[in-house]
């Protein structure tokens, strides 16, 4: 009896310290994460002044000044406004056209399906640098340089694919049944489509939509390279002001962190879904 | 899932597929113009065969960079794979706990690139940032717009502090499937710690870690933005990667034939990376099916 409560004992204080590994772990690893990130809040709320002249782990004058200046004055928040523009109307369109093209790559099999579909893939994984400069031909022969339209239509380069794959991983996983049911029942494709399939697969075309968003948001070289000054982006912005002389930290860090925000805000709700979407629908 | 045979639904796809054409298709055709002409400017282009691609083959330059790529994708690979896999074993299962680390850790994930970069180039200044300025009192030298090494090892700890979290998160969904019998049973047979990691959740993490390992290989071998805005390919040509020097050659020095040669090259990689990615995908869609 006394043995089985050492046991006991032993073994709790055993499980208590694997915890605690787990949890020592996690720490220095997410202390590791935030660290940088801190440290960009950190500059934001200091003024220049301060910043150059003094060195603190917090900021001793806290000052909103920074993020004044970004909100006040247009060549700052149109960066914002041309992104966010942009971002839009890409997430749109490859959303609206990934959808039917994903239901037939989840539900059929047709001539070449499998190579069109290999073939999205490719353009997912295809860096940009290549397409730089032959897009910039493109659009400009087009007359469409420096519009947010040839910002958005170069960015389908890889978010069309994604948004197929992603939504197809989705698609995959509804019963057919539902479909012949709802074709039984005298429903026509597109009402079907649009009153009982994508309700169903709302979750996966919420998860396309974002990292949509997001891809198109954090994508510089192309947005870059297709605007000079109508629809600059908030990147190009940022890029411009650190290779000019006389740099303002405290801006900077302040754009840099108001760019984080549309990640964060919905970061909660996508958590379970950030390893599903980066892998195309497959985990 | 049982397909049915329909070639009508190639009308659902035709959409994807005009837009993606308009957005890939013109655009490397350009590229394979300008990669087999030369020309004298005014717009007139006559065939120049295959030198370009010899010109090429011939070059330092493109080799250089090659060689430094490979070295950066394979140090990427090297930390970021067992790095996240031992995080993701260290992760909290469930609760409160499981959603609070999933949170933060996606938080660089969704970090636009450049910002990234700014990120670190703050970070890692003498005289305004933490780790910088801490390394400085204690006596290390380093200044990553001088230093060869300060740059490559500034470079590398961002992107594992960039991408790390994605290895883990997918490491981690792989963890989550494997059902509690199969721990009962190793507890059973007083399985060892290393051997319930090699017999149980290493073969069953098979599938999402090759996912892992081959996005990793694509997004560092076409990295471009986070290295630029911090060192700018410098100091001379050290973290000078592909992608910034095919961005130098076209947009910069508007050498188009070589540029152009230099993507078709770069584009054949890629595609022999996506024939392997989109087998594997396959392949596990198979065993699960």
């Amino acid at each position: 009896m006394a043995d089985m409560t050492v046991n006991q004992s032993a073994a709790r204080s055993k499980a208590a310290v694997k915890v605690n590994t787990r949890a020592i772990v996690m720490g220095i690893y997410l202390l590791f994460l935030l660290l940088p990130i801190y440290w960009l809040i950190n500059m934001s709320l200091k003024t220049n002044t301060e910043i150059l002249s003094s060195f603190s782990l917090w900021p001793r004058d806290l000052t909103f000044q920074n993020y004044a200046t970004i909100l006040t004055d247009p060549s700052w928040y149109m960066g914002y406004v041309n992104s966010l523009i942009y971002v839009v109307m890409n997430t749109v369109i490859s959303i609206v056209v990934a959808l039917p093209a994903a239901y037939a790559f989840s539900r059929y099999s047709f001539m070449g399906d499998k190579h069109l579909f290999f073939w999205l893939l490719t353009n997912r994984m295809a860096p940009p640098a290549v397409f730089a400069l032959p897009f910039f031909q493109l659009y400009s022969s087009v007359g469409l340089f420096d519009t947010h339209i040839a910002v958005a239509l170069a960015h389908c380069l890889f978010n069309v694919p994604l948004a197929v794959w992603i939504l197809e991983g989705f698609m995959r996983g509804v019963p057919k049944e539902i479909d012949e049911t709802a074709y039984i029942d005298g429903y026509s494709f597109g009402r079907f489509f649009i009153k009982i399939f994508t309700p169903l697969i709302a979750s996966g075309v919420g998860v396309a939509a974002f990292f949509c968003f997001m891809f198109s948001w954090v994508e510089l070289l192309l947005s870059r390279t297709l605007t000079s000054v109508e629809a600059k982006p908030i990147a190009a912005t940022m890029t411009r002001t650190v290779s000019a002389s006389g740099m303002d930290w405290g801006v900077l860090a302040a754009a840099g962190v108001l760019t984080i925000v549309p990640g964060a805000l919905v970061i909660y709700f996508v958590r379970n879904y950030i390893a599903k979407g980066f892998a195309l629908g497959r985990v | 899932m049982e397909k049915t045979v329909n070639q009508k639904a190639w009308f659902l796809v035709l959409p994807v597929l005009l837009l993606v054409a308009f957005s890939a298709v013109i655009p490397l055709m350009t590229v394979v113009n300008y990669a087999f002409q030369d020309t004298f400017g005014n717009n007139v282009f006559f065939w120049a065969g295959l030198s370009w691609f010899e010109e090429l083959i011939e070059s330092d330059r493109m080799w250089a960079a090659l060689g430094r790529q490979a070295i950066f994708s394979a140090i990427i690979l090297a930390i970021e794979i067992p790095l996240g896999i031992f995080v993701a074993l260290n992760m909290p299962k469930k609760g409160f706990w499981a959603s609070f680390c999933l949170v933060l850790m996606s938080l660089p994930l969704l970090i636009p690139w450049n910002v990234v970069g700014t990120i670190w180039q703050i970070f890692g200044r003498v005289d305004i940032g933490l780790l910088g300025y801490t390394l400085d009192k204690l006596g290390i030298s380093y200044n990553y717009t001088q230093d060869f090494y300060a740059a490559w090892i500034t470079v590398i700890v961002m992107d594992v502090w960039h991408w790390t979290s994605l290895v883990a998160l997918l490491a981690y969904a792989g963890l989550q499937s494997i059902p509690d019998a199969y721990y009962q049973a190793a507890k059973i047979d007083q399985a060892s710690r290393w051997n319930v990691f090699r017999y149980i959740e290493l073969p069953k993490m098979a599938g999402v870690l090759m996912i892992a390992i081959l996005l990793r290989f694509m997004d560092s071998f076409m990295i471009y933005t986070e290295p630029f805005v911090v060192t700018g390919g410098g100091p001379g040509n050290a973290t000078t990667f592909l992608s910034i020097d095919l961005v130098k050659m076209a947009l910069g020095q508007f050498d188009l034939g070589p540029a152009a040669a230099f993507s078709l090259m770069y584009f054949l990689v890629i595609l022999l990376i996506s024939w392997v990615f989109y087998t594997v995908m396959t392949n596990l869609d198979k065993r699960e099916g």
